[in-house]
């Protein structure tokens, strides 16, 4: 039960940084030049209606007042309207997260998919085929941007070979499935729908890839160094003289110590995907809660805009969070350590 | 460091270390041709005039030749010329921001790694905490969106996104060298606090601040080029590598050329940093003086 105090614990702390980065972007925000009343309106409104519109968004009271309407906004629901889409901001933000969920859960799940693996033949195998491939992969995913990546997979993929689709979530004459999660795959899985998951899956794979391809590489290397430590230590000396299987060895008493670095760098790398999201979801017109996002940040929509960085922010907590308790699960002097400083 | 020992050995052994592996050297001359070129681009770019307002329709997107070598954008401005002083906008993001990030994060950290128990501390690494509560692209890329999208608020976005990392950095080792005894015994013969942070506890982290530095130069560049794709960053006719590749994106697949050799471009830069980085982490990754 201790961990959960301390994820407890962690959460509030993280909420307290939550609130200063609001206050930060709020500032930055407001004090700029630039009427955001007159912005909502047009050019052609008269002074009149920009003045009511003023005295309704508490434009003429100080910025700490405005902060004031605004973080009682965001607990009771009412977050403001996206001028853009000219709705409540959480409305717009819980229509769009699903699929942003969706592209990062599957970039996700591929990531682990193909680092493992990949990093625990490297270090088992150090200087192989295998080993030599992971090296060069590393310095590919770290030097090549992810939008760099999507290009080129839509390029070769998708316009060259027509293997997979070029954009969006959905083919146009498939009916999307009937909403219970918002991910398509889930719900078509939930609703027994095989064609729609199909579809869906199809077009999730080169946005997803382009995600996945640097963090694959961080991880796959990550989890070799640390396989190619744990070779040397003693407990695997002590199970190889008792002579067991090499199998047993690599995927029971290898795997798991390996897997605490990797999977604590897996973590920040998934959580930052809501970043990189924003411009996979631009290339691929990924309908997506960093397009969103972007299409705020371009039109300059203050109300949308703090909304979507307090969202990333919540996840990006969230993720962190999970992770130590997942790190806690695999080693336990972890925990222990926890449990000493409390 | 031995004063028996002359420099020049000193940085022989650091030079023998770094350039024990090949890859090092590579980014090395990677490095060192991009600034050439960013420096020579006025000079050495094949059509200078491609960098500006220039346009001439009547050879617009054609493909590469002997006279283009990477061929045309959709305004007709040879692209390798814009490659070039690409290069420039890059590394001028890079020295901007590092330059007003490092320092103010490395004193910050020292500061409240020193008197870690004090209360401007705790307001400090909250502070740092803050900037750090998102990931930093999306930091700079919601900054930028807020102030007028340019160069100079770009290069500020990133700034913002990027000191907390070098204060929380420096903060965690100052906070435990200066419990050591060399610490205790420069305070116990009266040394100055500024002597203690700058002289005795500053050097010990020296090498783990210039590896960041080195390995941050290809993040600020991603992150830099991030911002311009979307639109954030350097507005036309800047010749930006990040808007070049947006910009060319549209042209895809039939004007490959326009997108494809900005990226590459791009790539190299970046890889050539991340080696010249790994180089240099290794030259200090075990006591060498």
């Amino acid at each position: 039960m201790k961990s959960w105090t301390f994820a407890v614990k962690r959460l509030a702390y993280s909420g307290v940084s939550l609130l200063g980065l609001s206050i930060l972007i709020f500032v930055i925000a407001r004090v700029l030049p630039g009427d955001p009343a007159r912005l909502a309106l047009g050019p052609r409104a008269p002074q009149s209606v920009v003045e009511a519109l003023r005295l309704q968004l508490h434009l003429n009271d100080p910025v700490y007042t405005q902060y004031f309407y605004w973080l009682r906004g965001i607990f009771t629901g009412d977050w403001g309207i996206a001028l853009f889409t000219q709705r409540n901001v959480l409305i717009d933000v819980s229509d769009f997260l699903p699929a942003t969920i969706e592209l990062i859960l599957f970039a996700a799940i591929i990531d682990l998919v193909i680092a493992v693996p990949l990093g625990l033949a490297a270090g088992r195998r150090a200087n192989s085929i295998v080993d030599n491939g992971v090296r060069v992969l590393s310095y590919v995913g770290i030097a090549v941007p992810s939008f760099v990546v999507a290009i080129l997979l839509q390029l070769f993929l998708g316009y060259g070979t027509h293997l997979f689709p070029l954009i969006g979530r959905i083919s146009q004459n498939v009916v999307p499935p009937t909403q219970i999660t918002g991910l398509y795959t889930l719900d078509a899985l939930l609703t027994g729908n095989p064609g729609a998951f199909a579809d869906s899956v199809w077009h999730l794979i080169l946005p997803a890839f382009a995600l996945a391809l640097g963090p694959i590489a961080q991880e796959a290397r990550i989890m070799r160094s640390s396989v190619v430590e744990n070779l040397d230590k003693d407990f695997t000396l002590s199970e190889v003289s008792h002579g067991l299987p090499e199998r047993t060895i690599t995927f029971k008493y290898l795997m798991k110590p390996s897997l605490i670095p990797t999977i604590t760098i897996y973590a920040l790398d998934i959580s930052a995907q809501i970043a990189n999201a924003f411009l996979i979801e631009t290339i691929f017109i990924w309908p997506g809660f960093s397009k969103y996002g972007l299409n705020a940040m371009l039109s300059k929509d203050l109300n949308a805009i703090v909304a979507v960085v307090m969202v990333a922010g919540v996840m990006f907590v969230i993720a962190n969070i999970l992770v130590d308790l997942v790190v806690g699960y695999l080693d336990p002097r972890i925990r222990l350590q926890r449990r000493t400083e409390e | 460091m031995k004063s028996s020992r002359t420099l020049r050995e000193v940085y022989g052994r650091y030079w023998y270390k770094f350039s024990k592996n090949d890859l090092s050297i590579v980014g090395l001359a990677c490095i060192a041709g991009v600034v050439l070129i960013a420096l020579l681009a006025q000079w050495i770019s094949p059509y200078p005039a491609s960098a500006g307002l220039y346009v001439n329709f009547g050879n617009a997107g054609a493909a590469p030749s002997a006279s283009h070598i990477f061929g045309t954008d959709q305004n007709g401005r040879d692209i390798l010329s814009r490659v070039f002083f690409g290069f420039r906008y890059s590394l001028m993001l890079v020295a901007v921001v590092l330059s007003v990030t490092v320092a103010p994060g490395v004193v910050l950290g020292l500061v409240a790694g020193y008197y870690v128990n004090r209360w401007f501390s705790a307001v400090i690494m909250r502070l740092a905490d803050i900037f750090v509560a998102v990931p930093p692209l999306l930091l700079a890329l919601s900054v930028a969106s807020v102030l007028t999208p340019s160069a100079i608020n770009a290069m500020l976005a990133v700034s913002l996104a990027w000191w907390p990392w070098y204060t929380r950095l420096v903060y965690s080792s100052a906070s435990s060298i200066r419990n050591e005894d060399f610490v205790r015994a420069a305070e116990l013969v009266g040394a100055s606090r500024w002597h203690i942070m700058f002289k005795e506890i500053l050097p010990n982290n020296l090498g783990s601040v210039l590896t960041k530095v080195t390995l941050d130069c290809g993040w600020v560049i991603l992150i830099g080029a991030s911002l311009s794709f979307v639109g954030l960053g350097a507005q036309a006719p800047t010749p930006d590598l990040g808007t070049m590749i947006a910009e060319g994106s549209a042209y895809l697949p039939g004007q490959w050329w326009i997108s494809i050799f900005p990226a590459l471009a791009i790539v190299v830069v970046i890889l050539g940093f991340n080696l010249l980085g790994d180089g240099i982490n290794d030259m200090f990754a075990s006591g060498v003086a």
